[in-house]
């Protein structure tokens, strides 16, 4: 089967700040993006759990896009400019996709 | 009147607050007692829900008159105020930066719907009435708070911002827009809109809130046992000083407007207590430099039980001395 080579760039951060994240690489061109629940993890800012959260604003979400190469840049400088001062971990990997034209 | 000891001995083994003590006894001890987030959500939907409908009934049964418009005033007012008090102690008292310590402010100016809420169940199993719109004010002692500690914030030199957004997020945040809501069909369906549902949100009250003061215990504790490296000596003090401070600059507010023994006890609860939904959420966005872990622990693991096993008796008590029941 033909494979075509992508990114795959996951951004976890502040639950308060996902709305901000979307809108902005939404506005930088890039509409395809999977938003995941993040049960838990540990970090420079301490160890945090999403059970029996009174507050959204301890909890994390991971936002997951997967864009053509050349791409990525351009997605990476809309992600920074939310992610820059706050929590947060912006990872780039390389895949592979089944169907380029939708990315 | 009865002796502060005596209600403090009746609140502290009241089934609320050994919900609470359940809770935080089962974080430390490391137990896997949890609540699933959905179901915690769930749990403070009702609550909100249900303390909105019967504030909004009660303003319906009682009728209105211009002490609503007085009160809010005062609470948006008291929530202003409060955390330059707050910062003030916090720079005499701890060695915490201008930035953590105007982010802590703020915590304190604002309020922590869910010690106003078990503060007006407890006032209920004693039989006092309070004001229904003490709801509203509730919900306007919110957002007053945010500006004072970013201006703080500002002051100290960071760029603490208020965007269009953050506004929209915290004026229209969950659970001001339930509250209210809520609190505006009580005042339109009145008493026969309370008869319709009251199997729902009168009887099951008091067990819908010891499940989520279950999990009050639990989150408490587990930031508790994660921050203790913050809990200076000076920054425990300040968490328990300064909900008596805020109760204390309530009390001639709740008497110059008249209130009645239960509305003062609500009023100086809501000065009393520390925000952990509304705050932490505007602080991450619009002061990320704030360490959370600082205003979290102060505001849920020490402020809160504080005010729940000790405070709230206090506040009633003295309440009933001005409110001269």
């Amino acid at each position: 089967m033909q494979m075509h080579v992508a990114k795959r760039v996951e951004i976890i951060i502040e639950a308060p700040l996902e709305r901000r994240l979307l809108d902005t690489i939404s506005e930088a061109g890039v509409t395809g993006f999977t938003v995941l629940p993040v049960l838990g993890g540990s970090g420079r800012s301490g160890r945090w759990s999403r059970e029996g959260q009174v507050s959204a604003a301890g909890g994390m979400v991971a936002v997951v896009c997967i864009v053509r190469p050349e791409r990525v840049d351009k997605l990476l400088e809309a992600a920074f400019e939310v992610v820059e001062r706050h929590i947060g971990v912006v990872s780039v990997t390389d895949c592979q996709v089944l169907r380029a034209e939708r990315f | 009147m009865e002796a502060i000891p005596s209600i403090m001995a009746q609140n502290l083994l009241s089934p609320i607050v050994l919900s609470f003590a359940l809770g935080l006894f089962a974080s430390l001890a490391r137990s896997n007692l949890s609540v699933p987030e959905a179901a915690a959500k769930a749990l403070s939907l009702y609550l909100l829900f249900a303390i909105g409908f019967k504030g909004g009934a009660s303003v319906a049964a009682h009728g209105l008159d211009g002490s609503l418009a007085a009160s809010l005033v005062a609470g948006v007012a008291l929530s202003f105020v409060i955390p330059f008090v707050a910062f003030g102690l916090l720079r005499a008292m701890t060695r915490l930066s201008a930035v953590d310590a105007a982010a802590v402010a703020g915590h304190y100016g604002s309020i922590s719907i869910v010690t106003f809420v078990s503060a007006t169940a407890i006032l209920a199993s004693r039989a006092i009435d309070y004001e229904g719109y003490m709801v509203a004010v509730a919900a306007a002692m919110e957002a007053p708070a945010i500006i004072a500690a970013l201006w703080l914030a500002t002051r100290a030199g960071t760029g603490a911002r208020m965007d269009r957004e953050l506004w929209r997020e915290v004026l229209l945040n969950g659970s001001i827009v339930l509250l209210i809501g809520a609190f505006m069909i009580g005042a339109i369906t009145g008493e026969r809109g309370l008869k319709e549902i009251e199997s729902f949100i009168v009887s099951p009250f008091k067990g819908v809130l010891c499940l989520f003061l279950l999990d009050m215990g639990l989150v408490a504790g587990r930031g508790l046992r994660q921050a203790r490296s913050v809990l200076s000596p000076g920054a425990f003090a300040f968490a328990v000083l300064m909900p008596l401070v805020g109760a204390a600059l309530a009390m001639p507010v709740a008497a110059a407007l008249g209130l009645s023994a239960g509305g003062t006890a609500l009023l100086m609860v809501l000065s009393a207590s520390a925000s952990y939904i509304a705050v932490p959420a505007a602080m991450r966005v619009a002061l990320p430099e704030a360490n959370p872990s600082i205003y979290l622990t102060l505001s849920l693991g020490v402020t809160f039980p504080f005010n729940l096993a000790l405070g709230i008796p206090i506040y009633i008590a003295l309440a009933e001395i001005i409110g001269g029941v």
